[in-house]
């Protein structure tokens, strides 16, 4: 492996394929242990195959994006809670 | 707060000028269409397409601030890698090249964010940090500290325009050189450590904010050590980057 980064930031563009809002700040919490922290801190295993996103604290996968001729496969099983901070609507 | 995206596209972005920073680093200044604009620390992902259809993606920081004319990135070659070599080796002056974004909303400083700045990098983890001084100098009045770790002095990126802002007080800078020092050096000669930090950084108690990037273990130490020195942990924004160099 060389310059690849080994975060959650680094999977922002691979998500923004799929969520309509960078999701890089919002706040996730493991299904495994309950930690929750901002999705731009997981660790990041991915890239080559796609994004593995993993606990910080527990190191379970979260979650799982891989891009396939035709698809977008997302394998959100590890995530209980995705928390994004919106703007209140007037 | 976070809006939503503008459809992200791949987009031919145009080398519009090289500058060498060090032996092994360079910032690729890029015209980019239909540029909507960026936040200090965010990056680009930069995609090269082989002839037979074979692909290779990379983020990288962007090192301009915000709002200036050009996006400029600022890559270090990493040997028998796929993607820097390119970059830092082949790419000329008027050639084109895929980028997307800005992207990131996670390890990103707006001028407006309260509380002291502080900034800690290793080697090319300062490329985004610099794009927050730059944006910082132009635009806000709370203190702002960087202390930056790199292998030799020829090792130091933006080494000229770093000095110029501590000379002038727009930051702090502190550098901490790990391999070989000058003789007359008269920053740090190791390691960032505890010592370090507790000297640099402001007390927990003064609210600051704390981005730290480089490579995973010194980003996880600094991080480690600055929640033990009473850091909230969302006070301290981290971005990995994978080589040690």
């Amino acid at each position: 492996m060389d310059e690849m980064r080994l975060d959650g930031n680094a999977a922002a563009g691979p998500l923004a394929e799929l969520f309509a809002r960078d999701i890089t700040a919002a706040v996730a919490t493991c299904a495994k242990c309950g930690r929750a922290t901002p999705v731009g801190s997981l660790f990041d295993y991915g890239q080559t195959m796609g994004v593995v996103l993993r606990c910080n604290g527990c190191e379970a996968a979260m979650l799982r994006l891989v891009r396939t001729p035709g698809s977008l496969r997302l394998d959100p099983s590890g995530l209980s809670l995705l928390i994004v901070s919106v703007e209140q609507e007037a | 707060m976070t809006p939503p995206l503008a459809r992200l596209e791949w987009k031919v972005a145009t080398v519009v000028d090289i500058r060498d920073e060090t032996r092994r680093a360079r910032t690729l200044v890029l015209e980019v269409p239909e540029w909507p604009g960026h936040l200090a620390g965010q990056h680009v992902d930069v995609r090269l397409v082989a002839e037979d259809g074979y692909q290779a993606q990379r983020s990288y920081s962007i090192a301009s601030a915000p709002g200036s004319r050009h996006v400029e990135l600022t890559v270090e070659r990493i040997e028998n890698a796929e993607v820097s070599p390119y970059l830092c080796d082949v790419l000329q002056r008027g050639d084109g090249v895929e980028v997307r974004g800005p992207i990131g909303g996670y390890f990103v400083w707006r001028s407006e964010d309260p509380g002291p700045l502080l900034l800690v990098g290793g080697g090319s983890g300062v490329v985004p940090l610099m794009s927050m001084l730059r944006h910082h100098a132009a635009n806000a009045r709370i203190p702002a500290r960087l202390l930056y770790s790199a292998r030799t002095l020829d090792d130091v990126i933006y080494r000229n325009e770093l000095d110029a802002l501590a000379a002038t007080g727009g930051a702090e800078i502190s550098i901490a050189l790990t391999r070989e020092s000058p003789g007359d050096w008269r920053g740090f000669r190791r390691r960032i450590d505890r010592a370090m930090l507790e000297e640099i950084a402001w007390p927990a108690s003064e609210g600051a904010r704390a981005y730290v990037c480089g490579p995973t273990p010194l980003v996880e130490s600094v991080a480690t050590l600055l929640v033990e020195l009473g850091y909230d942990a969302s006070q301290v924004r981290t971005e990995r980057f994978g080589p040690t160099g």
